[in-house]
């Protein structure tokens, strides 16, 4: 194919030069990517003065950088669980025909929208509604006489973080797991109840095991969403409440750790942690293409 | 009993998700005591910060979409046409900044192009505003290259491309006068998709010290209390606002076939 299109050229643009054509491409990937992500993995074995070292890694390992981490991984697990199940109880409703069809365009715009809805507006709508004086709260006080406060609500604590995130998490799984439920083939449903399968056996048996690498996949990939999310956590808590981007945040603007290249070192944890997540996510991924289509 | 329970996920859904917007919208209004007012939307609007950050991020919007299209049109074309083999390679690597933090990312921006290194771009201000335009680049990378290479998926370059060189065409006239007139929808879509995430993006902004729309809305939510609810109810209708043109860019594609 390639002789095809060369033949018109002078004889000099043969093979090797067809590689030049994505030199900028890999030359800015390079740099703006892949490089100064090898520098902060890089760093974190590096003492100040270039030479190897694990101490920062050690570093990690101090009662702070690990509750850090242990909440940050607490609150992406969680709404990642959670924006699993409530996004698979809507989509399968949707999908499965017991709600009207006209429902699902909307539906998936709309989760189009607040899957892209982050960062620090999403945090001003949640203080305006779960707040000290939002809507919802001041609601509940006046009519109800419950008081979320006494209840132990606070939106700027692990709960408060969750139900915050939700709001992104919840139509990402919509927007995911739509079109893996569209793929399970109404015959396969024919064929279990012709063989006297009930609706639990058909979920149990047949639909589960096939959705349920791309169910774990979406998983890895909601979590990873949730533990790199910077500008929601900070706009909510300004920096109350220490989970790993926030803690890496203020490294960055002011090293209050008092060592830069413990900095590297958390930032490194960061790409292990949302790293671990996502080779989980394509692997299964992989897994799940396999059996649908 | 099926549809109790789906008619119960549904407005469990609806409930916490209008409840929040219901939330912002209300707040915004009640600056004035005791009446509903647009008081907190006037005080935003006429607030020199918010016309000059707001005004920012636009720019550094509209560079980046227009770096973006320069760099992944031509590239996905040219991976399709010539080297099919790297495809799934440049597709993992477009996925690569939904695994690294941008955090992360901007830490080693910081580090590697300081005053003291190499490529000083963080030296100046002009350097700074490049930086940032590449790291939304990167940011927008995913988005942008996965909705051309869906457009390129749909014509047939290599007949178009040997029919353009008969004609004598060469590669900018070939990139610039069929090929990205015949992605346009798709190329459309991820500009708008990067519009949205660029316009309210904080972290990289904020670490780059750059007055963007993202560090001024965090800033504000520090010390205001009414107009941060206008704001998100602004931001709210941005992205909306894109979401929404990528729907009718694409109905429009649907409703006129290329003519092929």
């Amino acid at each position: 194919m390639s002789s095809a299109h060369t033949g018109a050229r002078p004889p000099a643009r043969r093979l090797p030069l067809h590689w030049l054509g994505v030199l900028p491409f890999a030359a800015f990937v390079f740099l703006f990517l892949i490089l100064p992500t090898m520098k902060i993995v890089v760093g974190a074995f590096q003492t100040p003065d270039g030479s190897f070292t694990f101490d920062n890694i050690i570093g990690l390992f101090t009662p702070s950088i690990l509750s850090a981490y242990w909440i940050s991984i607490k609150i992406s697990i969680a709404s990642a669980l959670l924006g699993c199940l409530i996004g698979f109880a809507i989509a399968s409703a949707v999908v499965f025909g017991s709600l009207p069809k006209w429902i699902r365009g909307p539906l998936l715009t709309f989760s189009g929208v607040a899957s892209n809805f982050a960062g620090v507006p999403l945090a001003f709508a949640f203080l305006a509604t779960l707040g000290p004086v939002g809507i919802l709260t001041v609601f509940l006080r006046s009519n109800f006489g419950l008081d979320l406060r006494l209840l132990g609500f606070n939106l700027l604590s692990f709960w408060g973080l969750t139900v915050t995130y939700l709001f992104f998490q919840i139509p990402l799984m919509i927007l995911i797991i739509t079109p893996a439920l569209d793929g399970l083939k109404r015959e396969w449903r024919e064929a279990a109840e012709i063989l006297g399968a009930t609706g639990l056996q058909y979920w149990r048996m047949v639909a589960f095991p096939i959705l349920l690498p791309s169910l774990l996949g979406t998983l890895a990939l909601l979590f990873a969403n949730a533990f790199g999310a910077v500008a929601t956590a900070i706009a909510l808590t300004g920096s109350s409440l220490s989970i790993v981007p926030i803690l890496l945040f203020a490294q960055i603007r002011g090293d209050v750790l008092g060592n830069p290249h413990l900095g590297y070192a958390l930032a490194f944890g960061m790409i292990v942690v949302t790293g671990i997540a996502n080779a989980i996510y394509i692997w299964l991924r992989a897994r799940s293409e396999r059996w649908l289509k | 009993m099926k549809k109790i329970w789906a008619w119960g996920a549904l407005i469990f859904g609806l409930l916490y998700f209008t409840l929040p917007l219901i939330g912002m919208t209300n707040f915004s209004l009640k600056m004035r005591r005791g009446e509903y007012s647009f008081d907190a939307y006037g005080k935003v609007f006429s607030d020199p910060r918010f016309q000059e950050t707001f005004t920012y991020s636009i720019m550094q919007a509209l560079f980046t979409i227009a770096f973006g299209v320069l760099l992944v049109v031509p590239t996905a074309y040219w991976v399709r046409l010539k080297l099919p083999r790297l495809r799934p390679y440049i597709e993992f690597i477009t996925l690569l900044p939904l695994v690294i933090p941008a955090i992360v990312i901007v830490f080693g921006y910081i580090r590697l192009y300081n005053t003291s290194s190499w490529l000083p771009l963080t030296g100046s201000i002009a350097g700074t505003n490049v930086l940032l335009m590449f790291g939304y680049a990167i940011l927008a990378l995913p988005y942008m290259y996965r909705a051309v290479d869906t457009g390129l998926r749909t014509i047939d370059i290599a007949t178009l491309t040997e029919a353009a060189q008969s004609l004598g065409a060469g590669w900018a006239t070939i990139l610039g006068r069929i090929i990205l007139p015949n992605v346009l929808v798709a190329v459309l879509s991820g500009a708008f998709l990067t519009f949205a995430i660029v316009i309210g993006e904080f972290t990289m902004a904020a670490l780059l010290n750059r007055p963007a729309f993202g560090p001024y809305m965090q800033l504000l939510g520090a010390n205001r209390a009414y107009e941060p609810a206008a704001l998100a109810v602004i931001a709210f209708g941005i992205t909306w606002g894109c979401l929404g043109l990528i729907q009718l860019v694409s109905r429009f594609q649907k409703s006129a076939p290329p003519k092929a």
